[in-house]
């Protein structure tokens, strides 16, 4: 025996007569992971999270957490002089007098975009998928908690420079809690310790930034991870792949060193755009003062939408009996965001209502095998996006030299009739590439080849596909539409009523599809029957 | 899916391809060759590690260097940053080519069970849990159930008692300013009085209500009070005769505080004498007393009553008579 494995039995040995653990571990070693690309999306997500954690944590120790008013005394000449709070100061301190401070806080912010988007695509990635099916849909409420808390803990975190752009932020947050009816003024009075902007804001941020959310998100990723492991992970369709296997490499080594080479190569990109890539230069916005504003004030993009769309909402204010009623604010600012995000986190089982479908999925969908999801996802992606353009809408008048008026009215008219168009086209074209999918199971490839056969005819030669290739495209189910009859045979109305209808259509709308090859043309084929 | 579903499936699982054997699998030299790749990559590391500590101890920090692309550009940082990013990334590329190069590659099978435990498990844990709850005697004492209902029904009010302390409670505070009749206007910044000469037609002016003195002014002072001072020609204003009496020789003056969400409406545009808000392009044309012409605000910014004191100088001739900023609920927008 090597001295090196003497020392690696003894560590073995050491802990699992301590924790008994060594059935656990070996198991938890071999375990097996599928490969794919698109698995890296939540990988992704999670090394973000802990180069925030690592980065968040260099920066509170210079970070002063205090609206107090202070002179500014620094590297930075422009600003010398100028009075500001003492979390400004600080924040321009990091930047300029600390060696590596600008660093650190750009890799903080670009890790948070980083995190936000590689959360976005993750998701998109288990919808289009239909990876949250059962038994996964907790794990997507878990995965809808964080996206929230992710935007709320990005927005106090560019809000806590105290810059004018951030305040110019917490401005308008505060306009959205003191429109919340009834207790709104006094709500904001509590959040802020008075008037907006006060002097306690600053503090009480920091400390919801810095420990709160981040300590819930910790907790949420980890139940996440457990469930990940704990249900093992999904594959996509393929030779060898059932719903009742998982086929891939064990976590040691192979995982291991992938995995974990993985996140020094995201640690490697973020340290580079923080090198490289100026971001929130807070310097050149000067300290916030509420009668001061830049123009171009924009949020970062995950909250762009929002703005988005209170920008496009219509001026619309309820008068009545010495009372205010905004919904111009509280429409675009709180009722769509909670509807969108409370349908969201309830998709899997409003897509469980429709299909009757409550069996466990393991094997993934290819998007274009279930088109109503598809065309949801399109359509619920294309509201987001003309939100999102119109939240930049100041700055694509300035750069595109366009009338901001024209926009706006683009994107209040796109808003409503964008969506719809999306979720047509989408399913469409997912239904055309099931045909596709079905002519090349049974015709083959088109190899691009044209023949002339002898009496003068040209033909183009198809070339048939490998047994493994033809079974991806065949591999998947096609559930018939729920059969919710309007009466039953005895002529009684269906007791369900609107909501029986309702079911049934959706139902009939959620399973169209191209059918697959049936057994016997396949039969056919094979015996030369063309 | 059922086995029965399985039998009318057009074509079978052809079962797991078989393994392919990579180059390093098979050529020693390969191997040897993907070893030193991986020794490399991880001596890049090494070296950017080396760029890190030289860029910390010997680049001064204001070294401005020109760099295509980037223009000009702090060379302590950006080296600092470049040195950390190689020493981070290559050590990733390394374990990754090493994983792929020269680590097994043989798919494994696992199998999976039914999430759902096994019936008489689930029949076990109910038993479990009826019989916890028949022995703590919940149903069989009902006062005991009463009372701690009372007692967690009420325990919940203590926390929500401590936050009562975050803040005052608002009172008239969102509808009251500085502004009185008789305050003088002042320059922001400079806090100098303001005659009407000082303001030439198309002139825009920033101002403050005058404070006595030794009382600061605070960002909630500002928050609340900000005011733009607009001068055109007189006869270019669309007012009825009691807001045209609020003028003053073609100034006019609002609150700065956008009536939408509270950014400052700073952005004056002079030929069409239109104010825009930056944040969401709420516009308000200066000549029918800030009436919203686009935009999502539904109300005009609040117009101050101005005139002249003894001396000339500029002062508010009442209060503002509506609340300023964004609205609440408790505001009479009548």
């Amino acid at each position: 025996m090597s001295a090196r494995e003497r020392v690696a039995g003894g560590t073995a040995s050491f802990i699992d007569e301590r924790t008994g653990a060594a059935k656990w571990m070996k198991k938890t070693l071999t375990k097996v992971f599928p490969d794919h690309w698109s698995f890296m999306l939540g990988e992704i997500v999670m090394y973000s999270f802990v180069i925030l954690l690592l980065s968040g944590t260099f920066l509170t120790f210079w970070f002063d957490p205090s609206m107090r008013e202070v002179e500014y005394e620094g590297s930075y000449e422009p600003l010398n002089g100028i009075k500001m709070s003492a979390a400004y100061a600080s924040a321009l301190h990091i930047s300029f007098d600390v060696r590596g401070g600008l660093l650190m806080r750009q890799i903080h912010h670009w890790a948070a975009l980083i995190f936000m988007a590689a959360m976005v695509v993750h998701m998109m990635r288990v919808f289009f998928t239909g990876a949250f099916r059962k038994p996964r849909e907790l794990n997507w409420i878990i995965g809808v908690a964080l996206l929230t808390l992710g935007i709320v803990e990005g927005f106090l975190g560019y809000s806590l420079p105290d810059d004018l752009l951030s305040g110019t932020g917490i401005r308008i947050a505060e306009a959205i809690i003191q429109a919340i009816p009834v207790v709104g003024s006094y709500l904001s009075y509590f959040i802020f310790g008075g008037a907006f902007p006060g002097e306690m804001f600053i503090q009480r941020i920091y400390a919801v930034h810095i420990l709160l959310i981040p300590g819930i998100m910790l907790a949420l990723i980890t139940a996440h991870l457990m469930l990940v492991w704990y249900q093992k992970h999904t594959q996509y369709p393929g030779p060898g792949r059932t719903e009742k296997n998982v086929v891939g490499y064990p976590l040691m080594p192979v995982y291991m060193a992938k995995a974990g080479g993985f996140f020094f190569i995201v640690f490697g990109v973020t340290a580079f755009l923080g090198a490289v890539a100026q971001i929130n230069p807070i310097w050149i916005y000067g300290p916030y003062n509420p009668g001061q504003i830049g123009a171009g004030s924009q949020p970062d993009w995950y909250m762009g939408w929002l703005d988005g769309l209170v920008r496009a909402a219509p001026p619309i204010e309820t008068h009545a009996f010495g009372i205010t009623i905004s919904w111009n604010i509280l429409i675009p600012g709180l009722i769509i965001p909670g509807i969108i995000f409370t349908l969201m986190a309830f998709y899997p089982f409003i897509e469980q209502w429709m299909t009757g479908d409550k069996r466990e999925h393991h094997v993934l969908d290819r998007p274009r095998n279930n088109p109503n999801r598809t065309a949801i996802g399109a359509m619920s992606l294309t509201f987001t996006l003309v939100s999102l353009i119109n939240g930049g809408n100041d700055l694509l008048a300035t750069h595109f030299d366009l009338s901001i008026n024209q926009i706006m009215w683009f994107s209040r008219i796109g808003l409503i009739v964008l969506p719809p168009i999306a979720f047509v086209i989408t399913k469409r074209i997912c239904l055309s590439l099931q045909r596709a999918d079905r002519e090349k199971v049974l015709h083959g490839r088109e190899t691009g080849r044209l023949v002339m056969l002898p009496h003068g005819e040209f033909i183009e030669v198809h070339e048939p596909l490998s047994p493994e290739k033809a079974y991806v495209l065949t591999a998947h189910e096609q559930l018939p539409a729920l059969e919710i009859g309007e009466a039953d045979e005895n002529g009684v109305a269906n007791p369900q009523g609107f909501k029986g209808k309702l079911r049934a259509r959706m139902s009939k709308a959620s399973q169209e599809q191209i059918s697959k090859p049936t057994p016997k043309e396949m039969l056919e084929l094979e015996d030369g029957h063309h | 899916m059922s086995e029965t579903n399985r039998e009318l499936e057009p074509l079978s699982d052809p079962g797991l391809p078989e393994h392919v054997h990579r180059k390093t699998d098979v050529d020693p030299l390969a191997a040897k060759k993907a070893e030193r790749q991986v020794s490399i990559l991880f001596t890049l590391s090494a070296l950017g590690t080396i760029l890190f500590v030289y860029a910390y101890v010997w680049i001064p920090e204001d070294t401005l260097i020109f760099l295509p692309l980037f223009n000009v550009t702090n060379a302590h940082q950006l080296f600092l940053g470049l040195g950390l990013a190689m020493a981070l990334f290559f050590i990733g590329m390394g374990a990754v080519h090493w994983a792929k190069t020269l680590m097994p590659d043989h798919e494994v099978v696992d199998y999976r069970k039914e999430q759902r435990s096994k019936d008489e498990d689930r029949a076990a844990f109910v038993a479990t849990v009826k019989d916890g709850a028949a022995q703590a005697g919940l149903g069989r004492r009902p006062l005991i159930k009463r009372s701690l209902g009372l007692a967690l029904g009420l325990v919940g009010i203590s926390p929500i008692l401590l936050l009562r302390d975050l803040g005052p409670l608002p009172e008239n505070d969102l509808n009251e300013t500085n502004w009185k009749a008789g305050t003088r206007l002042v320059t922001d910044p400079g806090d100098r009085p303001i005659r009407p000469s000082d303001l030439e037609v198309g002139g825009v002016a920033q101002v403050q209500p005058e404070f006595p003195a030794g009382k600061v002014r605070h960002l909630d002072d500002i928050a609340q009070d900000s005011v733009l001072l607009i001068r055109i020609r007189p006869e270019e204003f669309n007012l009825d005769a009691e807001r045209l009496s609020w003028t003053y020789e073609g100034i006019i003056a609002f609150s700065k505080i956008c009536s939408h969400m509270g950014c400052a409406v700073a952005l004056y545009e002079q030929t069409t004498k239109h104010l825009l808000c930056p944040c969401h392009q709420s516009t308000f044309d200066v000549t029918r007393a800030a009436k919203v012409i686009f935009g999502p605000a539904a109300r005009p910014l609040p117009q101050l009553a101005i005139t002249v004191d003894n001396e000339g100088y500029l002062v508010a001739k009442a209060p503002f008579n509506e609340a300023v900023g964004p609205s609440f609920w408790g505001r009479d927008s009548q």
